[in-house]
């Protein structure tokens, strides 16, 4: 097990940032003094109803979008320059397979663009594949797979390279809770085993209690932060820790934090 | 089994029409014969001399079969009387044309999605090309060419060109630009280059709209082939047996030379077709 304990050294770290889109209808504040500090191996959820930058947020560390205010450093860099480092691998709502291509073959797309050599994969393809539980369907076209299992390969899609932080935008949210529980439990023991930084993008209370060291609460107009919980719960859990105490007390805070951030519509 | 039916039905109504149609257009000349030489034809008569006359009006569809099958099967491939021939020097000019147009579509296209100098210059050339009646261009083009001491296949494949590579171009713009935002994203979450962008997303999510466009690229290429045989003179290819009918009132060579060009039209469609399902099929995606 890798040491987690580097909460010394950020691997995310936002200071003063702000998002603002010029639109017809005048300014929209996507993001307005966003301070947050993510450690290293941490798994940090970011929750709060629609409009409230935690998209915006994910896709600013991944140098999807640009803030108009503010520093971000990813991995003690630029954001623009974690990104061509190829430090994270993104994960998005939708799997986003490419159909003409295989399973194996939609694993191999990053590596084939990071210039890796041919046998070397072959070996990550495997590897992965056997990570998210999809040994033996290498082979398949998306379209042969159920969704949940599409989304896993897609999950094993940005582990394949070597970057040590996942970025997740509601990768779970389009699927029925019971493949959605299972892919929790899932996510939860590759993140021990690959000791990963995780940001998870939810939509979802139970989810983001369940899964997180770190729960950012945030909400709308203009996007803000309301409230970071550090998670009292121990890293290893059973989806039957959902019932204890601490759990329903971590998410009675996260909706109290959530219910304060509408206080002000 | 289902379809052989309404297709047979519909065959026959065509039959049905045209000969109809080939009694009337065609009797005048009859009752005009019989009005010369004084006599009095019968009903019969005047149909039986409608379905054979040497050069009807509108030649009876057996003819025209009769046409045809002497023009294909009647003569050694290598005569000047061969529609085979014919259809061959045709065939190589469309293909040729074909190839050249459908290049110069997908080059025009990848410049378009890649360069907006290029995205707001061409494509309005491109539609004021097509605007232009290609018979007023073909001359020209046979002419200009033949000028700087280029005859031959060239000239044809060139205005079959012209016609060619404006549904490729038009497809694959839409094509190379059918990936939506989150797969363009994901490529650059691997920090990929245009050109990987290009080869590994844009180019294979286009071929669905390329084969499409291919339909209807191939189908026009021999328009062109044929259009651009007319205004020489030429001698050789369907387009010359249409225009050397025409100029001896041989209505059954023209029919015939249109049938052909017909059958060799559609065949060329269902060889593309027949390459798009395969090649669809082998990526996954049909």
């Amino acid at each position: 097990m890798k040491d987690v304990t580097g909460a010394a050294a950020p691997v995310i770290e936002a200071t003063g940032l702000g998002l603002t889109f010029q639109t017809n209808d005048g300014p929209v504040h996507a993001l307005k003094g966003v301070d947050l500090e993510i450690g290293r191996g941490e798994f940090v959820s970011f929750i709060g109803p629609s409009g409230c930058g935690k998209t915006t947020f994910l896709r600013c560390i991944a140098a999807l979008e640009h803030p108009t205010e503010g520093v971000l450093r990813v991995n003690g860099m630029t954001a623009e320059a974690a990104r061509q480092a190829r430090s994270y691998g993104y994960v998005f709502q939708a799997a986003g397979l490419y159909p003409w291509r295989t399973i194996a073959g939609n694993i191999r797309l990053p590596l084939e663009i990071m210039g890796y050599a041919r046998a070397e994969q072959d070996e990550r393809v495997a590897r992965v594949l056997s990570l998210v539980d999809l040994e033996g369907f290498g082979k398949k076209f998306p379209w042969q797979l159920s969704g949940g299992m599409q989304q896993r390969a897609s999950i094993a899609r940005a582990l394949a390279f070597d970057a040590d932080i996942l970025l997740m935008d509601e990768p779970f949210g389009a699927l029925d809770e019971i493949v959605r529980d299972r892919l929790n439990e899932e996510l939860l023991k590759l993140w021990a085993r690959t000791g990963k930084t995780i940001g998870f993008v939810t939509h979802s209370i139970p989810e983001a209690v369940y899964l997180s060291t770190k729960i950012v609460v945030m909400s709308p107009r203009p996007g803000r932060i309301t409230d970071v919980i550090d998670s009292p719960l121990p890293r290893e859990r059973p989806l039957e820790i959902r019932d204890s105490k601490e759990f329903l007390e971590i998410a009675h805070r996260v909706r109290e934090g959530l219910r304060a951030g509408h206080a002000y519509d | 089994m289902r379809s052989v039916l309404p297709v047979l039905v519909v065959v026959l109504a065509i039959l049905v029409v045209w000969y109809g149609a080939a009694v009337w257009l065609n009797s005048a000349w009859t009752y005009d014969q019989a009005a010369r030489a004084g006599t009095h034809p019968t009903l019969v008569d005047v149909v039986n001399d409608t379905m054979a006359q040497e050069r009807p009006v509108l030649p009876a569809p057996h003819q025209v079969a009769r046409g045809l099958w002497d023009g294909v099967a009647g003569q050694k491939i290598t005569s000047k009387r061969s529609l085979v021939w014919h259809g061959w020097v045709t065939l190589s000019a469309t293909l040729l044309g074909f190839g050249i147009g459908t290049g110069l579509g997908i080059v025009l296209a990848v410049g378009i999605v890649h360069n907006r100098a290029m995205d707001l210059s061409v494509m309005p050339w491109a539609i004021a090309s097509q605007t232009i009646p290609i018979l007023a261009i073909a001359p020209m083009v046979i002419v200009v060419l033949a000028s700087v001491g280029v005859t031959g296949i060239l000239p044809k494949a060139v205005i079959s060109a012209y016609l060619s590579f404006f549904p490729v171009l038009v497809g694959m713009v839409k094509g190379l630009r059918a990936p939506d935002g989150m797969q363009l994203d994901l490529l650059r979450t691997y920090n990929a280059s245009r050109a990987q962008t290009l080869w590994k997303l844009r180019l294979p999510a286009s071929l669905p709209y390329l084969f499409a466009s291919l339909k209807v690229g191939i189908a026009a290429s021999l328009v062109g082939a044929i259009v651009g045989e007319l205004p020489a003179g030429a001698t050789a290819g369907l387009g010359a047996r249409l225009l050397s009918g025409s100029y001896y009132g041989q209505t059954i060579q023209i029919w015939a030379a249109l049938f052909a060009a017909a059958a060799l039209a559609a065949g060329l469609v269902v060889i593309v077709g027949a390459i798009e399902r395969a090649t669809l099929k082998r990526m996954g995606m049909a």
